[in-house]
């Protein structure tokens, strides 16, 4: 799957160090408002129990959260080091909500997490509480300006191919923060990590619950986590970021491809439940459907045509024919910058000049391509079929399985009764399904984008930076060995806090435990 | 609506901005920096570490936004600076991630488990998390000043010529480096006096007695350096400052002196260097006369001298190249669009003013010193 080359090593990079990251950022998103939640209760109750509940889950939060901000920045910098060439493509676009997160949001989020940690002796009640909502809401809009990058490189709104710089310009920014693509995935996002978040503080309770220790202190937490956690698994469901799947062509193409759907299915076309996707001969086996459930649940309506893969080729072919026109009209202007007519003429053409830049897989001129060339780059707009059929079918199971966790916590919730041990047990090993659900999703969403790094503009292989092989290797490798130990050590620490316990970990002053303490 | 400013007008600004996104990291995370490499020489036991640690555990996780800020701005209004210095600086880049990855981390887990192995290690950690990157930043400006090798080509591709971390590594870079180094190390030391008791203020003093006259030291040897040995750059095509950013369009040439021409069109603008001298030297006095928070003043002073003094020498250039000094990355050619350059100066507009309103805030909240009875009273709940 992965070449030796520069481009591919640097998205082996750039996958990996994102979907590490990504193990952190959900609990920071779900956490924190927990503990917003947490501390409410206890400045409108004044129960001293309340007020340990925020600190202790804090501890964990403040492990986590360092893990989240440590990797954070490795993101911010690979666009430049690894992905120069997008860089200059679309920084023009893609760098302003960057800038915009780090003035908004990273910088709120992270100036105040020093007050919520030092500031319970410093700050009045409902001022530290004032503190944790600010921390929780810049976490959240951090997420927000994130997303309205990512939304941008899967439906590029609000820009323009300008030949006179060679990249893409901004011209609506209203367009690019509510590109509806951003906005869908915002949500689904966000209420995933409150997902996750909710199911950390139910799974650690349930340990509680089930070694006999701290059992105020548990229901109480599972409580809150049950409401939260079932409020969040309806809407992470309900507004699943499908549904920005149908506002554009390899949305729909990526759409396909997760549904494993050859060819185009009369309107409102059926879910496929289950199948063995055959990419070679373009067919699946041993399918079981389910009928009208995926045009209602992508198109909202029941008479919308969801186009099939093969359609979706045969118009890619259409799109690299019309955008070798405007390839040859910018060569021209190149040439020349005052030719009027090869100007106008890239206008026309313009949105379809990154299908003929496809071509430049296979030809370093595009507009020698022979009808076979231009047939094989229409193909290679399929991502991989069978990855994304089943990455998605796993995901939307574990989204259904957390409703129903989460029905079961808040029904016994209701009646404060925690003495089951088998709902405990499974909400203990539930632990590690949000992370596993969370890193399907964003697999599905950016390995379904391929082969383009921004959908049809700019093809992922030409997006990198002219780094060499060996520059490459060196610090992917680097970065395998140094993220590695840091999980061991984060595992290691957050296992060690989670045993200690709330009574132990809150002393003011007794000495940190001198190592693991003994079970 | 963005015609509301003129397209050179934005750039200018966005040249301003990116000096006081540079000053203000430099400033808020530099102390953050020094302190992690002041470490081993002014924090011997592990109470004395924790007291220094604690210090700035509060405040290191916003400071160091400044730094996301700066690239993230860097990206949003000179995406061509962003793409060709940061593949340019490949492993430099890697090295300051790797050390810089260690610091919050450090913060957060050293306290965590009581074993002196481990939190030796992570003093270590913490330590090239402030060495590495003080030192690395100084490099990287000191070859810029030099020049770049890389090329641009009709697409505008960067490929860069080098080969690699230690051509960046030649004497004025290191020199540069070591400026650098000994700045934010001063200025930490001045906030180590400023906001800790006992032995690590005492010996933070100790330092800034050597710290602030060596920085005098190797900034006017730098300039002396930069006037007769490193060759500036200089259009030779009128600038068009309002044209569409491409590098391609205009020429340029390697040309000794060229770094000074500015001063002399523009006298005033030897209040930067100015500023880069006076600014430690007052350090060095108010510090021995024991007045620490006007010594942080002048020491962000001195900071804002030596960035600006980078910034003025080479203006209009950015980032010349040295092997093509035409495919120069200036402040007229490698910005944004007039679009987003507008976009990006009313969010700074708005929400600048805001960020640095609740950072008075929360450091008035968390005014006063740490001692080291305050760190072993509360041996679990600070750092």
């Amino acid at each position: 799957m992965f070449d030796l080359d520069p481009s591919s090593l640097s998205r082996l990079q750039f996958g990996m160090t994102a979907l590490y990251h990504f193990l952190f950022v959900p609990l920071t998103l779900g956490l924190s408002f927990l503990l917003a939640i947490m501390e409410s209760v206890y400045v409108m109750t004044g129960r001293a129990i309340w007020r340990d509940m925020t600190k202790f889950w804090g501890k964990l939060f403040g492990i986590n959260f360092a893990m989240g901000v440590a990797t954070g920045i490795t993101m911010e910098f690979q666009f430049g080091t690894n992905w120069a060439y997008y860089s200059h493509y679309v920084g023009d676009i893609f760098g302003a909500p960057l800038a915009i997160e780090g003035l908004m949001a990273f910088f709120l989020e992270s100036s105040f997490v020093g007050l919520f940690f030092f500031g319970w002796d410093r700050l009045s009640k409902l001022g530290h509480l004032t503190v944790t909502w600010l921390v929780a809401i810049g976490s959240n809009l951090s997420a927000l300006w994130i997303l309205i990058a990512n939304g941008w490189m899967q439906n590029p709104v609000g820009a323009v191919f300008n030949p006179d710089t060679m990249r893409m310009e901004l011209t609506s920014f209203w367009e690019l923060m509510f590109n509806p693509v951003a906005q869908s995935k915002f949500v689904h996002t966000v209420s995933a990590g409150y997902v996750t978040g909710s199911i950390f503080v139910l799974s650690v309770s349930a340990y509680y619950l089930l070694k006999g220790r701290h059992a105020a202190f548990a229901k109480r937490s599972m409580i809150v986590a049950s409401a939260f956690g079932l409020a969040s698994a309806l809407s992470v469901v309900v507004l699943g970021d499908e549904s920005g799947y149908a506002v554009s062509e390899h949305q729909k193409m990526k759409l396909a491809a997760i549904e494993a759907m050859w060819e185009t299915e009369e309107a409102p076309a059926g879910f496929t439940l289950f199948a063995i996707p055959d990419t070679k001969n373009r067919v699946n086996h041993a399918e079981v459907k389910v009928p009208w459930a995926l045009g209602l649940i992508a198109t909202r309506s029941t008479d919308t045509v969801l186009p099939g893969i093969d359609d979706l080729v045969l118009r890619a072919e259409r799109r690299i024919r019309n955008g070798l026109v405007a390839y040859d009209a910018l060569e021209r202007l190149r040439a020349n910058r005052a030719d009027a007519e090869a100007r106008a003429t890239l206008t026309a053409h313009a949105a379809d000049l990154g299908h003929a830049l496809l071509l430049k897989r296979y030809l370093a001129d595009p507009r020698k391509a022979d009808d076979a060339t231009i047939a094989k780059a229409a193909r290679d707009t399929v991502p991989g079929v069978g990855p994304l059929f089943w990455c998605f079918r796993i995901m939307v199971a574990l989204g259904f399985f957390f409703i129903g966790l989460f029905l079961v916590a808040f029904a016994l919730s209701c009646r404060r009764d925690f003495s089951h041990p088998l709902f405990l047990r499974v909400c203990l090993w539930s632990l590690p399904l949000p992370w596993v659900a969370a890193e399907l999703g964003w697999f599905v969403a950016e390995y379904g984008r391929q082969p383009w790094s921004i959908d049809g503009v700019l093809p992922t292989f030409l997006a990198s930076s002219s780094v060499s092989v060996a520059q490459v290797l060196f610090t992917l490798t680097g970065f395998v060995l140094f993220y590695s130990s840091l999980a061991v050590v984060d595992v290691v620490l957050m296992r060690t806090y989670i045993r200690l316990g709330p009574a132990e970990a809150l002393r003011p002053s007794s000495a940190a435990p001198a190592h693991q303490p003994a079970e | 609506m963005h015609h509301l400013v003129d397209y050179e007008i934005l750039r200018l600004i966005w040249w301003l901005f990116l000096g006081v996104l540079l000053i203000g990291f430099a400033i808020m995370d530099g102390f953050d920096l020094g302190v992690a490499a002041l470490l081993p020489l002014v924090a011997r036991t592990d109470v004395e570490r924790r007291v220094a640690i604690n210090s700035i555990g509060p405040v290191w996780d916003g400071n160091q936004v400044w730094l996301i800020l700066g690239a993230g701005a860097i990206f949003a209004a000179w995406p061509a600076i962003y793409a060709a210095a940061f593949s340019g600086f490949y492993i430099a880049l890697f090295l300051v991630l790797a050390t810089l990855i260690l610091r919050p981390v450090g913060f957060e887990f050293r306290n965590k488990i009581a074993d002196p192995r481990w939190r030796s290690f992570w003093d270590w950690a913490l330590f090239a998390g402030g060495l590495v990157p003080s030192l690395v930043f100084g490099v990287a400006f000191g070859n810029l000043l030099q020049g770049v090798p890389f090329r641009i080509d009709g697409d505008l591709r960067v490929a860069y010529e080098g080969s690699g971390l230690f051509e960046l590594l030649n004497p004025f870079g290191l020199l540069a480096g070591l400026l650098s180094l000994a700045m934010l190390t001063t200025h930490g030391a001045v906030y180590l006096s400023l906001k800790t008791e006992g032995a690590v203020r005492d010996r933070a003093r100790g330092f800034i007695r050597v710290g602030a006259p060596v920085s005098v030291a190797l900034f006017a040897l730098a300039g002396v350096w930069v006037f007769y040995g490193v060759p500036g750059y200089a259009l030779t095509t009128a600038a068009v400052m309002d044209g569409p950013s491409n590098p391609l369009f205009k020429e340029a040439v390697r040309q000794p002196g060229a770094w000074m021409a500015n001063y002399a069109a523009h006298p005033w603008m030897m209040a930067a260097p100015a500023l880069g001298l006076v600014g430690p030297l007052l350090v060095w006095g108010l510090s021995a006369t024991g007045r620490a928070g006007l010594a942080f003043i002048a020491s962000g002073l001195g900071i804002a001298g030596v960035v600006g003094t980078a910034g003025v020498s080479m203006f209009p250039f950015l980032m010349p190249s040295s092997v093509a000094p035409s495919a120069s990355l200036t402040v007229w050619d490698a910005s944004s669009s007039h679009v987003t350059l507008f976009v990006m100066l009313v969010a700074t507009l708005i929400f600048l003013p805001i960020v640095l309103a609740y950072t008075g805030f929360i450091f008035r909240t968390l005014r006063g010193t740490v001692s080291p009875a305050d760190v072993q009273r509360h041996s679990n709940s600070l750092y």
